[in-house]
């Protein structure tokens, strides 16, 4: 009883949505659309979404395309912007309204993030059912971490459900495992990331210790979840042996047999210049693809179905 | 590809076009003699000339023989339909573009011979002097143009007549229709004897042509020292005694017979599109089945003879084309377009093994010409599509995808019967017809942002500051998207009409100075009607506009509508100002239009209603039009290479494109306006109404990362899949190369649609780092497909 009167209160919740990605085909089978939500309790040094880590909107800043018009200084009803050379934001006066975004001729400022609901969403995601039909897709949630925003993504999973569009739920597993156990029910498949084994080097690059990560990966093992592990390759940080030995013995404890190994990328490079963050992982090459077939080689011993990529 | 077909293969790319004035010069010295009265008969008669001269070409390695002009890729013209001058030549042999050479004694010819008699005589002088002048003016403005005034009717494909009645047995059609004829009740039997006769003095000009064929080869085997060659070249003299004269007995006769056939068609007259075999694949399978089983034929064998067959198509480029005509459609390839799988007559699957030979033998050769594309219906296996498309993601534009169930929707939509529909498909780029019994003539491309340049100026062409249009009222005193709509709308009707009273005017040229005898016995009913080809003689009879750039034209109007009349932040005065300044001292504004319009492509219905608003007006402005053969106009959206030469007629766009830019090509969105993914743009295409067409083309751009394997291979044919399930017509997808991605990387505006693959992620290629880029491009210059030959075009 307790559940359905969440589920009346629900349709009036909203998510803070930052990238609504539609033919997307490499999170999850099938023709899919990815919905990223905002905020993220870790800090990967090598994120390649950094702007979906706060939970708050913010605006995007594309020097490139500006034309130093001023038009969003004009907008700005704080008065956070001025022009000189280059906008620049005062970080403390912006709210993350989106007027200057708003403003923008040549969309040199964008807003990330915005507050929508289960059935806005549901709308748009709703549009490419007919691609989901066809190549058995449906909605992959990701983030950020999506369960930094749990009831929203259980609402949303929920509607999924009862349209009929496969789920799947792309997390770092740093939530509470009662969320985790809720939301299990209406998850076709989980791509769940698991970047170190050793806990104080987790807690050194991700900002967070992999305790509660490793429990949630187990719950959902042995409830037999779907799941499919995916673990960015980062050089320097977990492509050593030892912490695949570590993640073998892990995933081969919990019967886990499927594992996406995702070379690290340089994609999100420009988007620390575009935030004004810092990038620690300037200068870092991606993996060698030798390297990559090393790693895969080395766990389908072990008895794992291995893609890179993914 | 077996070592025979290799050498003939590189010898048709290796092959540069030539022209070649043979067929011009006799068709002057038979015209300049002959005397015959009846127009048909005079037409047959020249033509029985030129088949029983020109010269016999069989060349060395070849199975399948026949050349259109004395050799392989020498091109013969057509001065009763266009009369080169020898400054046409001079164009045609120094372009730097699709040029063809021309040595001292075709310009001799044309000179002391051609000219002289053609002049003022062609069917260009003869139309150009019967338009008027608010045609002329529309014409040199660029709002249409006009198939018909170097090239003939034609739009045609071949049934299944051929493979089951030799010409012998088609004669004997034509007799006995010649004793039907009642001179008593029907005022128009003279007309029928005469034409009914010319078919038959056609059919005999081909019947001698595959015999003067067979006494080459007779000739040749004499001659020839290789024991093999020469039974060969005995093989072949008999293959030509039999074929067309009587019905094809196997795989290689049916081959021949089919060439033969195509090759009276294209020399009779320059049909705009070529000849096609129509279903190829269904029409062959009998052959190639009995062959296999009394064991006559391997499938090697039947692959080889394709391939001969192929290499053929490949000598043929397009006879040349000048002025307007060379712009909207600036290629070698004549438009031989091979239909694969579809649907049988009793509406079963059509997919069988010759298709997927057929698959195989396009995989292996490929050659600018023929063209190929799938016919992909509901009932279509999955293989038929995925080997399909493990072809297109090569890269090198063939084959592109049709839905046959639409085809067959359009087909029934226009009142034709079942049977008739399920054995249509496409010919030329996307054209929708109802093979071996249909003459549908693309007449034009009808330029649609054109329509409302001129409406923003109040009838004015901005270009030239000539009054073509009408007056339709100052743009600046509109308030509302209904207003500016219906002045649109009333400026459209202008010009359909300006086009139809043309087009009506050129289609009675036609059917009464250049009937079309041969093609004419080949196509239902013409022999039972004794009716030409050209004059209402097919059971159908289908005249077609065609809409370009209803993209650049929707962008457009959403534009106007969104900023000036919703919002009204940006007033009418401004606007044309910018327009009329062609942005320059406006670029904020430009940007404006360009970035933050509402724009088709994204799946967004703001801009997607107003395509359908444009598409219902053109429709209703021509759809059921009576033309002067019985039958209707028709509309249809594809744009050739003719949205370079509309755009460059074009003056400034709302839509924030800048004045002499290409326009939007078929119905892809304007290049650079969809950000949504290929699935915004398949929604947002499907919106428009394809069954209310006769054929669309939609242009999709990948990189060949995206397309990686069996995964890569599912995605798009899922993509394919669902566009036809909602109704979508054609598809066709284009390989980015690196030069594409350099592009986008010098000019972004152009290509903020296009998404490539990075690691197991994809982005916006626009919105990545420089250096990531560059090692995007490098990563694509080392995977792509590099194409076989340069002649390659996209069109």
């Amino acid at each position: 009883m307790h559940e359905s009167a969440d589920l009346l209160s629900a349709p009036s919740q909203r998510g803070l949505i930052l990238h609504v990605m539609r033919f997307s085909v490499h999170d999850g089978p099938g023709i899919r659309t990815t919905v990223f939500l905002k905020g993220c309790p870790l800090r990967c040094w090598w994120c390649h979404n950094p702007e979906s880590q706060s939970l708050q909107p913010e605006v995007i800043y594309f020097d490139d395309r500006c034309i130093r018009c001023g038009d969003c200084v004009r907008a700005c009803p704080q008065g956070a912007l001025h022009l000189n050379g280059q906008v620049i934001r005062d970080s403390g006066l912006c709210r993350g309204c989106g007027e200057c975004a708003n403003a923008c001729p040549v969309t040199a400022r964008q807003l990330a993030g915005r507050w929508m609901t289960v059935p806005e969403l549901l709308a748009m995601v709703l549009k490419d059912q007919i691609f989901f039909d066809e190549s058995r897709g449906g909605i992959t949630i990701s983030g950020g971490e999506p369960l930094t925003q749990p009831g929203f993504v259980e609402e949303l999973l929920r509607v999924c459900r009862m349209r009929r569009i496969r789920t799947v739920l792309d997390t770092c597993g740093f939530a509470d495992s009662a969320v985790i156990r809720t939301v299990s029910k209406f998850v076709d498949l989980f791509l769940y990331d698991l970047k170190l084994m050793d806990c104080e080097k987790h807690r050194y690059y991700t900002g967070v210790k992999n305790d509660l990560i490793l429990r949630n990966l187990k719950i959902l093992a042995d409830q037999g979840s779907a799941v499919i592990v995916r673990v960015p390759i980062v050089p320097g940080v977990n492509d050593d042996i030892d912490n695949t030995d570590k993640l073998s013995r892990f995933l081969s404890s919990l019967q886990l047999r499927k594992i996406d190994l995702l070379p690290y990328h340089r994609i999100g490079n420009g988007k620390y210049q575009r935030l004004h963050l810092c990038n620690r992982m300037e200068g870092v090459e991606p993996p060698a693809p030798d390297k990559m077939e090393t790693l895969a080689a080395r766990l389908r011993r072990d008895g794992f179905c291995v893609r890179i990529g993914g | 590809m077996n070592e025979r077909v290799n050498r003939l293969r590189q010898g048709t790319l290796e092959t540069k076009p030539r022209l070649s004035v043979e067929r011009a010069a006799l068709l002057t010295e038979f015209c300049r003699a002959d005397k015959t009265a009846s127009v048909p008969i005079r037409r047959a008669r020249a033509f029985g000339y030129i088949m029983e001269h020109k010269e016999i070409y069989i060349g060395k390695d070849e199975l399948i023989v026949g050349e259109r002009g004395p050799a392989p890729k020498a091109t013969p013209t057509f001065p009763e339909l266009c009369c080169h001058s020898l400054d046409d030549f001079q164009i045609l042999n120094s372009r730097e573009k699709i040029s063809y050479s021309v040595d001292d004694h075709s310009r001799v010819v044309q000179r002391d011979q051609v000219i002289p008699y053609w002049r003022e005589r062609s069917m260009r002088d003869l139309i150009f002097a019967e338009m008027s002048s608010e045609w002329k003016d529309a014409y040199e403005a660029g709002m249409f143009t006009e198939f018909m005034e170097q090239r003939a009717p034609g739009h045609t494909v071949l049934g299944d007549v051929i493979y089951h009645k030799g010409l012998l047995n088609l004669k004997a059609e034509i007799e006995a229709a010649l004793s039907r004829l009642d001179f008593i009740n029907d005022p128009e039997a003279s007309a029928k004897r005469d034409e009914l006769r010319a078919m038959t003095i056609a059919a005999d000009a081909v019947i001698r042509f595959a015999e003067r064929h067979a006494e080459k080869a007779e000739e040749l085997a004499k001659a020839e020292s290789q024991s093999c060659r020469r039974a060969e070249l005995l093989k072949i003299a008999e293959v030509c005694r039999r074929v067309p004269v009587h019905p094809p007995r196997d795989f290689w006769e049916a081959l021949q017979a089919y060439w033969f056939t195509h090759l009276g068609v294209v020399t009779e007259l320059n049909t705009w599109d070529s000849f096609c075999p129509g279903r190829f694949d269904q029409h062959l399978y009998p052959f190639y089945r009995k062959g296999m089983e009394d064991g006559t034929l391997t499938r090697d064998q039947a692959k080889e003879l394709l391939e001969c067959l192929w290499v053929k198509f490949n000598n043929q480029p397009a006879p040349p084309k000048v002025g307007v005509t060379a712009a909207e459609s600036g290629t070698y390839t004549d438009f031989a377009n091979i239909n694969n799988g579809g649907l049988k007559s009793d509406g079963s699957d059509g997919v069988n093994d010759v298709t997927y030979l057929i698959l195989d033998v396009i995989d292996e050769m490929h050659l600018l010409q023929p063209s190929s594309n799938l016919q992909l219906s509901a009932k279509s296996p999955d293989a038929f599509l995925k080997r399909g498309l493990e072809i297109v993601r090569q890269g090198w534009g063939q084959p592109s995808i049709f839905n046959a169930d639409m085809v067959v929707e359009e087909l029934l939509r226009q009142g034709k019967r079942v049977q008739d529909a399920r054995c249509g498909g496409i010919s030329g780029c996307v054209e929708t017809g109802a093979f071996g019994k249909e003459a549908y003539i693309l007449t034009g491309y009808f330029n649609l942002p054109k329509v409302l340049e001129i409406t923003l100026n109040n009838g004015i062409d901005s270009r030239s500051g000539k009054k073509i249009g009408i007056e339709t009222g100052d743009p600046r005193g509109f308030s509302s998207y209904q207003e500016l709509f219906t002045a649109f709308r009333k400026q459209l009707h202008h010009f359909v009409e300006i086009k139809l009273r043309g087009n009506n005017v050129i289609e009675r040229l036609y059917a009464d100075y250049m009937p079309a005898p041969f093609l004419s016995l080949l196509v239902d009913d013409c022999i039972a009607s004794g009716r030409d080809y050209n004059n209402g003689g097919p059971r159908y009879n289908t005249t077609y506009i065609m809409g370009v750039a209803p993209a650049t034209c929707t962008d457009s109007l959403a534009a106007i509508k969104y900023h000036v009349l919703d919002r009204k932040a940006v007033n009418m005065e401004e606007l044309l100002r910018a327009l009329a300044d062609n942005f320059e001292g406006h670029e904020k504004l430009r940007l404006l239009l360009w970035n933050r319009t509402p724009k088709f492509g994204n799946d967004d219905d703001y801009a997607d209603a107003i395509l359908q608003d444009v598409f219902d007006a053109f429709f209703e402005e021509i759809d059921g039009r009576r033309n002067t053969k019985g039958g209707n106009y028709r509309v249809n959206y594809l744009s050739t290479t003719c949205h370079v030469y509309f755009g460059s007629m074009t003056g400034a766009t709302p839509d924030g494109r800048c004045a002499w830019e290409p326009l939007s090509d078929g119905i892809s969105p304007v290049q650079g306006a969809d950000h949504n993914g290929p699935t915004a743009v398949i929604k947002s295409a499907a919106k428009l109404d394809h069954t209310r067409t006769g054929g669309t083309l939609l242009n999709q751009k990948f990189t060949p990362q995206l397309l990686k394997g069996e995964n890569g291979l599912d995605n798009v044919a899922h993509l394919v899949r669902s566009y036809f399930r909602l109704g979508g017509h054609h598809i066709q997808f284009n390989v980015v190369t690196a030069a594409t991605l350099r592009a986008a990387q010098a000019d972004p505006e152009k290509y903020r649609d296009l998404i490539v693959r990075v690691a197991g992620y994809s982005d916006y290629f626009c919105d990545l780092t420089r250096a990531l880029q560059d090692e995007i491009i490098a990563r694509t210059e080392h995977e792509a497909f590099v194409p076989a030959m340069a002649e390659t075009t996209a069109v």
